[in-house]
């Protein structure tokens, strides 16, 4: 029984990894039509750019947002060349330029002069939302209205080019960040660390921040205006360019997110990100890419299978982990049938 | 129909590939290359069918390899089988695993499938690498070279004639699979399944089909994998093998045989120049090819997302003249049941509900052999969703749909086009990408037998002469021989709709079902179609049409009958319709 | 015909295609200000490509501006901006979201406080949807769907509103109140350009209309001449107006 709750607790608190990159494929896929394959590169950036900062270092990845900035520049000029106009150059300007190159100076000065964990996770926030916003610019929104095929592929380029700039920038060596809270409860028979309490809480408001913006504000309402209806929501005026840039940014940031509240407790590889967002993913996937709080429940339920595969079987967890999701998929395909446009 | 001029490019390329190995100062290294293309060609030839003909992603062929490799692998070293023994369990072993995936997988829809493809790809990895019979991760070694007689294939040189055979031969079995009455039910999947089922393609055994063959040839090179490197473990049958390989479709075109070669060719040398050179560039820092690789994806799509092959094959003219079928040959007509009861079909308060709304409420009315109904009314009325209660398309929530006095009850679309009724589209449901003909040929595919292994090797040429030659009898019939070769398409919307009575034709129906068939016909045209359907009806045919187009419907149709908001509101001849009261308020609505 | 200088939307020699197919061929039209324009056709005669063109939804090839301003190459998001507005055939409302949400994603591009100006205005021109502003879209019948429409697009403050077949599988007492309202827009000094299948009521409030015919105009002038015209009359008025005219 004390096994039973040691592994239902493991498992939670995996979940609630899960369901937070669960939301954020949900997000994405919903604005975007794009599988976000990349997103364990956000939770991998976030951890060992954290990790790195603490560590006192200038992490390779804030250079690679500059980078990044500089092609979208040139992509918004090619794009725009047409009708450029001062507002809109300077508006470019200073979103891909300046924006980058700030938060390289700031990461640059601070690095190893101060020691606030709050600094450095804002800071990594920032810059992994940065790249998060480029990534959408350069690599999905000059495909945006090609199939959902398409943009799964090109996904999974990213996701290659990421891993690798991964591997050039925090080398080949786990890392560990320094954990938010060194606070421990125990309620008998458990025992709760702050860390493990920070997670529940951090998801517990992201998911409610999520709610409120979607319900609540006009961007949010507009993101999900182009989730319901593409077309629509350009009749209205709304840039799906502009809610493409947004789900990133937010997918990007919360798979950030995500990356710093595990890295005190996991050693983080370049590309262990892949096999959590992948986790996430089949959440997302039991939440068929739709529903928020049906990915949210399947990301505790991925979570608590793993935790007691990798107990009792533990060799086979990622076979089970993985193999869930065929049943679920045939379910869903059963219960909506691709339709085809066959009107009066 | 592939003639003897069309085999010689293939023939050509056969002669150059052999010729290779023979030329002086071959470096070996590009013999291991040019191996390494063609096992992933083979790969890539399967998705090619798979994905870029059937419409089915899948990123999880690497797994089909290893079911190939591993097979062999235990057998060769644990039981010691020979390795040409162990080819055809190889082959059998993929194509097993291929059924009990594909059972559940090509079931799944629109971006399920792919994303289904990834999870099992995931899964049998791990499975793989963790299974003690397999050697976990370190794998087995020790496999056996292939050999004939005395020649073992150990050097890459050797065992570079079978690689490129395999490839010769299994692009010859898929380009002949395709150019034929399987090829074209192939073909029609990725346009969607109603247009295929109306003419009795069982949609799910295609997919099933294309499934199962792009598996063989995955487990084809993974047998020859395993022999070529001696050994087999997990890596190259990951998540990461399996992506290459679709991208390595893409990129070489994913619609054309050649084009998974060529891909294969471009991926593979690529890799090479990247992790040869690029650590020279930037001193060995990480794994830059993957960075390269990645972004080269990337720009790739953004580029050219159609694949190299199409571009090339625009840019070299050369068009080989297509052989005419003989349209002596003739195809049997389909056994029917005589025409005794003079009622064909008997709608009776037919009914169909979405959600809340009432598209068919209630509606009666009956088509007699020999003649031709009209169903008219306003957009929106329930005319073409009474097709498709009749067609099987959509189930009825009631009343009953009864053909030459036998219920149909709630009849398959494949069912209801066996009992003799065949329709056309009202918004047109053509293969654009293939000609006229095949797409015609589409409609006499319940009037030929022939399967795939028949058509693979060619045997179905007499079969497939007979339906060739009944679609090009139907075509000359509506009279668009002038455009047999060309691309359905290219042609004008009207005459599209034209392909598609065609198209219906060649089922050698009892009742065509056209909807909205004068739509985008200029009025000379109207007047053809109209005299083609009267001697239709005279030959023994009956029409049932929707239309708009009065003036067409009035001097046409025998008997009329008229829908408003789902319910039937009138019946009669053109002239009591003409003087119907009700008729004229639906029609004016009440603001008039 | 001769367009003026208030031409508000004009457009000269547009052909559109499908891949190979052209599906319109070299048409050209104008549209003043305060005036309704309808083009009338067939099935397929290509008015509904010709308006998602002009929105830009579909490329074309020839020259439109609007308002003076070349909008040839613009993205849709700009036309909107530059005061187009499309219903389309489909409506393309936000089915799970509320109508209040649609009506105020429709003044996505314009100020606070005109939105709610716009939302009050909106909402007495449709008093049903007011009634109704808690509900989810997709739950609405048809005719209720179409006065949405109408009202999101009306929320952004159009110069010219462009309607796709708004009769369109509505009954004849809904289509009446429409097509009433289409009528008031004009007094407030909206333009509209109308698409109808329903030649008959569209000629009742147009006032002039281009004929339609396998992709391009065979007619156009003033509404009550172009129903005049014996071969309108025959094709697509229907045999019920030639009885009627008969009787």
């Amino acid at each position: 029984m004390t096994i039973m709750l040691f592994l239902l607790q493991d498992g939670i608190t995996n979940g609630a990894i899960y369901a937070l990159l669960g939301l954020a494929l949900v997000l994405v896929f919903a604005v975007t039509r794009v599988i976000l394959i990349p997103q364990g590169e956000f939770v991998t950036y976030g951890a060992l750019t954290y990790a790195t900062l603490s560590s006192g270092q200038v992490p390779g990845t804030a250079r690679l947002a500059v980078a990044m900035g500089i092609v979208a520049f040139g992509l918004d000029l090619f794009a725009g060349r047409r009708s450029l106009h001062a507002a809109l150059l300077g508006r470019a300007f200073a979103i891909n330029i300046l924006l980058p190159a700030a938060i390289l100076a700031l990461t640059t000065s601070l690095a190893g002069r101060q020691h606030l964990i709050a600094v450095n996770i804002a800071l990594s926030l920032s810059i992994v939302g940065t790249i998060g916003l480029f990534l959408y610019r350069i690599a999905f929104q000059p495909i945006a209205h090609t199939s959902v095929l398409v943009l799964l592929i090109a996904s999974v380029g990213c996701h290659l080019a990421l891993q690798g700039f991964g591997l050039v920038f925090f080398g080949a060596e786990g890392q560990r960040g320094p954990a938010l809270s060194d606070a421990v409860f125990t309620v008998d028979p458990l025992r709760f660390t702050g860390q493990s309490i920070a997670i529940y809480a951090v998801t517990v408001a992201l998911i409610a921040g999520l709610w409120l913006f979607f319900g609540f504000t006009l961007t949010g309402k507009a993101l999900r205006a182009t989730a319901v209806n593409r077309l629509g929501a350009r009749l209205v005026g709304i840039r799906t360019a502009l809610s493409g840039q947004i789900a990133f940014l937010l997918a990007s940031v919360i798979g950030a997110v995500s990356g710093i509240l595990i890295v005190p407790i996991t050693t983080l590889y370049y590309d262990t990100g892949f096999l959590i967002g992948l986790k996430g993913f089949v959440a997302a996937i039991i939440g068929g890419l739709v529903s928020y709080p049906l990915t949210a429940i399947a990301a505790l339920l991925v979570g608590s299978v793993e935790a007691f595969s990798s107990f009792y079987a533990s060799n086979f967890k990622e076979v089970i982990v993985f193999t869930l999701i065929i049943p679920v998929l045939l379910l869903r395909s059963l219960a909506a049938p691709a339709v085809e446009e066959e009107k009066d | 129909m592939i003639a003897m001029a069309q085999r010689l490019p293939i023939i050509g390329f056969a002669l150059v590939m052999a010729a290779i190995p023979f030329i002086p100062g071959m470096p070996p290294f590009w013999i291991v290359l040019l191996d390494n293309i063609g096992l992933s060609a083979l790969v890539a030839m399967g998705l090619v069918l798979l994905t870029g003909v059937g419409g089915l992603t899948s990123f999880g062929q690497a797994a089909f390899c290893g079911f190939g490799a591993y097979t062999t692998a235990v057998l060769t070293t644990t039981y010691g089988l020979s390795p040409w023994l162990t080819l055809p369990l190889s082959l059998l072993v993929s194509g097993i695993a291929a059924v009990a995936l594909g059972l559940v997988t090509v079931r799944l829809s629109g971006h399920y499938l792919p994303l289904g493809t990834i999870a099992w790809g995931l899964g049998l990895f791990y499975l793989f690498s963790k299974l003690e019979f397999l050697g976990r991760n370190d794998g087995i070694s020790g496999i056996p070279p292939l050999a004939i007689g005395g020649l073992r294939m150990i050097d890459p040189g050797s065992i570079y004639f079978a690689i490129w055979i395999a490839v010769v031969l299994c692009a010859l079995l898929t380009m002949n699979l395709l150019d034929s009455r399987t090829g074209r039910a192939i073909r029609a999947l990725r346009r969607g399944h109603v247009a295929a089922e109306a003419f009795g393609i069982q949609t799910p055994r295609a997919k099933l089909l294309v499934f199962i063959y792009a598996a063989v040839l995955a487990g084809l090179s993974g047998w020859l994998y395993a022999h070529f490197q001696r050994a087999a473990n997990p890596t190259p049958f990951g998540a990461q093998a399996g992506i290459e390989y679709l991208f390595i479709a893409v990129v070489g075109g994913a619609g054309y045989v050649w084009g998974g070669v060529l891909g294969a060719a471009i991926v593979v040398i690529l890799k090479e120049i990247l992790q040869s050179y690029l650590p020279l560039v930037f001193h060995g820092e990480g794994q830059l090819e993957t960075i390269v690789f990645g972004i080269l994806l990337v720009a790739l799509l953004q580029l050219a997302p159609t694949g190299v092959w199409p571009w090339l094959t625009a840019h070299i003219p050369f068009r080989l003249n297509r052989k005419r079928p003989d349209t002596s040959l003739a195809l049997p007509p389909r056994a029917r049941a005589a025409l005794t009861p003079d009622v064909l079909l008997q709608v009776d308060h037919a009914r169909k509900q979405f959600g809340g709304v009432i598209a068919v409420n209630d509606v009666s009315f009956d088509v007699q052999a020999r003649e031709i109904v009209a169903l008219i009314g306003p957009n929106g009325a329930g005319k073409s969703t009474t097709f498709n209660l009749i067609t099987g398309v959509l189930t009825s929530s009631g009343g009953t749909i009864s053909v030459l006095g036998r219920k149909i009850g709630n009849a398959t679309p494949q069912q209801v086009v066996k009992l003799g009724i065949s329709r056309t589209f009202q918004h047109v449901k053509l293969v654009p990408d293939m000609t006229v003909l095949e797409n015609v040929a589409i409609g006499a595919h319940l009037r030929g037998q022939a399967g795939a292994l028949a058509s693979m090797f060619r045997l179905d040429r007499a079969d497939e002469a007979k339906l060739l030659a009944e679609a090009a009898r139907q075509i000359e019939r509506v009279g668009l021989t002038a455009h047999i070769d060309a691309l359905a398409g290219s042609l004008a919307l009207g005459q599209q709709r034209i392909v598609e009575i065609a198209r219906a034709l060649c089922v050698d129906p009892m009742l065509l079902l056209l909807d909205e068939p004068a739509a985008g016909l200029r009025h000379l045209e109207k007047q053809q179609l109209a005299n083609l359907l009267r001697q239709l009806r005279d030959g023994g045919m009956s029409v049932l049409l929707v239309e708009h187009d009065m003036g067409f419907v009035m001097d046409l149709a025998d008997r009329i009958v008229v829908l408003d908001f789902g319910t039937k509101i009138a019946e009669g001849t053109p002239e009591a319709i003409k003087a119907n009261p009700d008729v004229i308020r639906a029609y004016l609505g009440a603001v008039a | 015909m001769n367009p003026g200088p208030s031409a508000l939307l004009q457009v000269t020699g547009a052909h559109i295609a499908y891949g190979k197919v052209e599906a319109v061929r070299g048409v050209s039209l104008d549209v003043a200000e305060n005036e309704i324009v309808t083009i009338i056709g067939a099935n397929g005669a290509g008015k509904t490509t010709l308006l998602n063109a002009v929105m830009g939804i579909l490329p074309l090839k020839g020259r439109v501006t609007f308002a003076g301003q070349d909008i040839a190459r613009l993205e849709i998001e700009d036309r909107v901006a530059a005061g187009l507005c499309l219903v389309p055939e489909h409506r393309e409302l936000f089915g799970a979201m509320s109508i209040e949400d649609n009506l105020q994603l429709g003044a996505f591009r314009i100020a606070k406080a005109e939105a709610a100006r716009s939302l009050e205005r909106v909402y007495a021109l449709f008093p049903r949807l007011k009634e109704r502003r808690r509900q989810l879209a997709a739950t609405l019948s048809g005719g209720e769907q179409q006065m949405l429409a109408m009202g999101r697009a009306l929320m952004g403050a159009p110069k010219l509103l462009m309607l796709d077949e708004p009769s369109l599988g509505l009954a004849p007492i809904i289509v009446a109140d429409i097509f009433r309202t289409i009528g008031e827009l004009r007094a407030s000094g909206v333009s509209v350009l109308l698409v109808e299948q329903n030649a008959q009521a569209a000629l009742q409030f147009a006032n002039r209309a281009y004929v339609m015919e396998l992709g391009e105009f065979i007619l156009d002038g003033p509404a009550k001449a172009v129903a005049a015209d014996a071969r309108i009359a025959a094709s697509y008025l229907g045999f019920a107006q030639n009885e009627a005219s008969g009787i």
